[in-house]
């Protein structure tokens, strides 16, 4: 196997990546040598898909806008389940990420008088939602893997599929990937790590999230005893296209949209009166289930799926072409409904992970009894820190990849400065040659397996979608609990059709799940546990939120082949819980 | 139901032959990568092709449909009007197995014109402030930075594949999309990378790269402002 030495590796190249990147190379001016490791090509990250915008406090005095204010609206967003120290951390550098990343070269959607334009969004008290048309997400992806291309010493490994984070007595030493094109597996030996591996969506049967958004490495980090935290807290984008799940924008509604049922009615004014189509995505996702559920939703003929609608018609021709293009051309592409002409068909689709990898407020991975594992960090969605709590607010994860992308690049930069060349020892060898054998004996020439990668991939699918969706109940997550259980040990003889080594995506697939199947038992465990309802997270049989019991973080990891559950507390720096009213 | 015949070039170790699937979609509105993750996932997992967002943004799945390069993602079976369909790797690229295409040629050639904020790095990284843009700076080359990088117009390049060492459209596109922003400063530099034999010079305005990009991006389009550019005294 090939093994190569960098100061800092990157697991992942959306936004939280590719920015840690940029500030790590900035921060050693060129000097450090860092590996970007990517099982896509690293300008094609699910990141790519964010449409509406990135949130940040930008012209306070021409706005009334404050640091504060955002804080509180986001605090709130969570359902006070955010650590708040974290979020202000987040609303003071997210301007400045905003600035960089115009300095980068980002074509914001300007003013006549050159300055930013901004846009509403819900659950946000005061216009702060920073644009690129709706693709702000592509922009962004695109111009910050532009600029890393302008460091010799950041070198991409596309299509290298992290299989293995080495950590040791609680240090980080290095991963090991796969190189999809030719098959071998490279070992990374660095000083410091960063995971930015994103989401994944793809738990779920219907989701906005990519194909390659599968979340494999939750389940890896829980393999080497790091704890997931929150878990449990899924977000539901309530307006989905139907029947595929791709991502109609929350833009649409903070440009004026309406969402009404089969009867015409705006029925948000029956859930939020005051925000209405402009409250968090929680709230408007429960309203939409319940109003298919009580019989005022519509059926799509093809898949058989209840549906709402999102009415744009009176936004006009030149508000659509200018503000929300690519909402437009998915419609009409994808399910041949010009907005301009009708309303389109959208319901209730997994969108983020709340939770995530167990973080302090700078990014540091923290092990379950809150040491740091050094040389480690994580950032973006696949990071719980935590900014979004119960439940993230539109444009805040875009401001939230690029803040933490920031941090932890510039930490993981310094911390690898003053260390020496990083040696390969002897048990880094062990670990490497044990994943080696794991691979290449274990599964890519192992005859027996039976079940197929892709039906278990379905039954995982369906059993989050049917069980630990929206609304939940004891029962079902107990019994969602037991059929993934059962799912998990058929999966241990997974058969592999694919015995080749150029790009066996048949391979990658089998690893993806084999990691999604730990990871989905967090959100369960965690749901499970969850007596309360709180953010996006709602129980029918508990439908209050239980501050003096549940105003906690679940922490869940491995320990003994079984999942544990343990709780840290949230910090609290200004805002006392209240109740939460849009 | 409709049943499609799907006719996949495959390709392992360097040896191609076609092979054909037929599949049933669930309307006209299925698209090509639809059919073929059906394919994949329920009789062929050795069926090996790039794919992510599918919704057009992220230029994963770029391959020759029906003798036309196209994106799988965007391309509906309404669209094509017919249940017979072949599929074929990009042209202009070395094949790793099946659709799916090395691209790392490609991603040098795109590397080379500098794409990126060519200003003091000092006053990129450190600078505090925005550089302003009116909304008519912004028209200038906005419409060159929808580029995804799917590498649809690279293959539908008849100039690369007669010279393989010309840019392409797509990596000229790009050096326009950085010229014509009015926040960089390295216009001159770029045009002394792009302006010869084996940049915008190759280009004989076919405009095969303008017809195929699913971005409207238009790089023939491009490269003509940047010769214009070229021949100003």
């Amino acid at each position: 196997m090939d093994l190569y030495k960098y100061d800092v590796v990157i697991v992942g190249s959306g936004i939280a990546g590719l920015r840690a990147a940029l500030q790590a190379a900035w921060t050693g001016r060129g000097r450090l040598s860092i590996a970007i490791l990517t099982k896509v090509h690293a300008m094609r990250s699910h990141s790519v898909s964010a449409e509406g915008g990135m949130s940040a406090v930008l012209y306070p005095d021409k706005t009334g806008d404050s640091l504060d204010l955002h804080a509180y609206d986001t605090v709130k967003g969570s359902d006070f389940l955010a650590d708040q120290d974290a979020v202000e951390l987040l609303v003071r550098l997210a301007p400045e990420e905003v600035r960089l990343l115009d300095r980068l070269g980002v074509p914001w959607t300007r003013e006549p008088d050159g300055r930013i334009a901004q846009r509403p969004f819900g659950g946000m008290t005061i216009p702060r939602t920073t644009f690129a048309a709706d693709k702000t997400g592509f922009f962004i992806m695109s111009t910050l893997y532009n600029n890393v291309l302008r460091f010799d010493k950041v070198h991409i490994y596309h299509e290298h599929f992290v299989t293995k984070v080495v950590i040791e007595n609680g240090e980080f030493r290095g991963v090991v990937a796969l190189d999809l094109k030719t098959g071998e597996l490279r070992a990374f030996r660095a000083k410091a790590g960063i995971l930015a591996a994103g989401g994944s969506g793809r738990m779920y049967r219907l989701t906005t999230m990519a194909h390659s958004s599968t979340g494999e490495i939750y389940g890896f980090a829980l393999r080497e005893g790091l704890p997931l935290k929150d878990m449990e807290f899924v977000q539901f984008h309530p307006t989905a296209l139907v029947p595929s799940g791709i991502l109609i924008s929350e833009a649409a509604r903070g440009e004026g949209g309406y969402l009404v049922n089969r009867e015409g009615e705006r029925f948000m004014q029956r859930y939020a009166p005051q925000r209405m189509e402009l409250a968090p995505r929680d709230i408007i996702s429960r309203a939409i289930v319940t109003e298919i559920m009580e019989g005022r939703g519509l059926t799509d003929p093809e898949s058989g799926m209840g549906h709402v609608l999102l009415d744009l018609r009176h936004l006009g021709e030149r508000k659509l072409n200018e503000r929300i293009p690519f909402i437009r051309e998915l419609a009409i592409k994808y399910v041949g409904v010009d907005p301009l002409k009708e309303p389109i068909p959208v319901r209730p689709a997994v969108h983020y992970i709340m939770g995530g990898i167990h973080t302090d407020t700078y990014g540091r991975v923290l092990d379950v009894g809150g040491n740091w594992v050094r040389g480690l960090w994580a950032a973006g969605e696949v990071a719980s820190v935590s900014v979004h709590g119960a439940n993230r607010l539109g444009s805040n994860s875009l401001s939230e990849c690029a803040v933490w992308g920031r941090l932890t690049g510039e930490e993981a930069a310094k911390y690898s400065m003053g260390l020496a060349e990083p040696t390969i020892d002897e048990s880094f060898r062990e670990s490497v040659k044990a994943e080696e054998k794991r691979i290449y004996d274990g599964l890519l020439h192992s005859e027996g397996g039976t079940v197929s990668v892709y039906e278990v991939r379905r039954r995982m699918q369906d059993i989050m979608e049917d069980h630990v969706g929206i609304f939940r109940h004891g029962s079902q997550l107990g019994e969602a609990a037991a059929m993934l259980k059962r799912l998990r040990e058929e999966a241990r003889s997974m058969r592999l059709d694919d015995r080749g080594k150029a790009y066996n995506q048949n391979l990658r697939d089998l690893l993806e799940v084999d990691g999604m199947l730990d990871a989905v038992m967090a959100v369960v465990a965690g749901a499970y546990a969850r007596t309360e309802s709180r953010g996006a997270h709602y129980r029918t049989d508990y439908s209050k939120r239980d501050d003096a019991n549940w105003l906690k973080h679940t922490l869940a990891y491995m320990r003994g082949g079984s999942l544990e559950l343990a709780y840290v507390p949230v910090r609290i720096t200004k805002w006392q819980p209240e109740e939460r009213k849009y | 139901m409709v049943s499609v015949t799907l006719r996949v070039r495959r390709q392992v170790a360097g040896e191609g032959r076609w092979q054909v699937y037929k599949v049933e979609a669930a309307s006209e509105k299925a698209t090509v990568l639809d059919l073929l993750l059906k394919v994949k996932e329920e009789q062929d997992p050795t069926l090996a092709l790039r794919y992510s967002c599918r919704m057009a943004i992220c230029g994963s799945c770029g391959m020759v449909i029906n003798g036309r390069p196209m994106l799988a993602c965007q391309t509906k079976l309404s669209d094509l009007g017919s249940t017979d369909i072949s599929v074929e790797p990009m042209w202009n690229y070395p094949v790793v197995k099946d659709l799916v295409t090395d691209m790392g040629e490609f991603f040098d050639k795109h590397r080379r014109v500098k794409p990126y904020m060519l200003r003091r790095e000092e006053e990129i990284f450190e600078g505090g402030d925005e550089f302003r843009q009116r909304p008519e700076d912004v028209e200038r080359y906005l419409d060159f930075a929808y580029c995804i990088f799917c590498g649809l117009c690279y293959s539908a390049c008849p100039r690369v594949a007669e010279n393989p060492e010309f840019l392409g459209p797509q990596a000229l596109g790009q050096a326009a999309r950085w010229i014509f922003d009015s926040r960089d400063r390295g216009a001159q530099e770029r045009m002394r990378i792009v302006d010869g034999e084996d940049g915008l010079w190759s280009c004989h305005y076919i405009g095969s790269c303008s017809e195929v990009c699913p971005r409207g991006v238009e790089p023939a389009f491009a490269i003509q402002l940047l010769k214009m550019r070229a021949m100003r005294p």
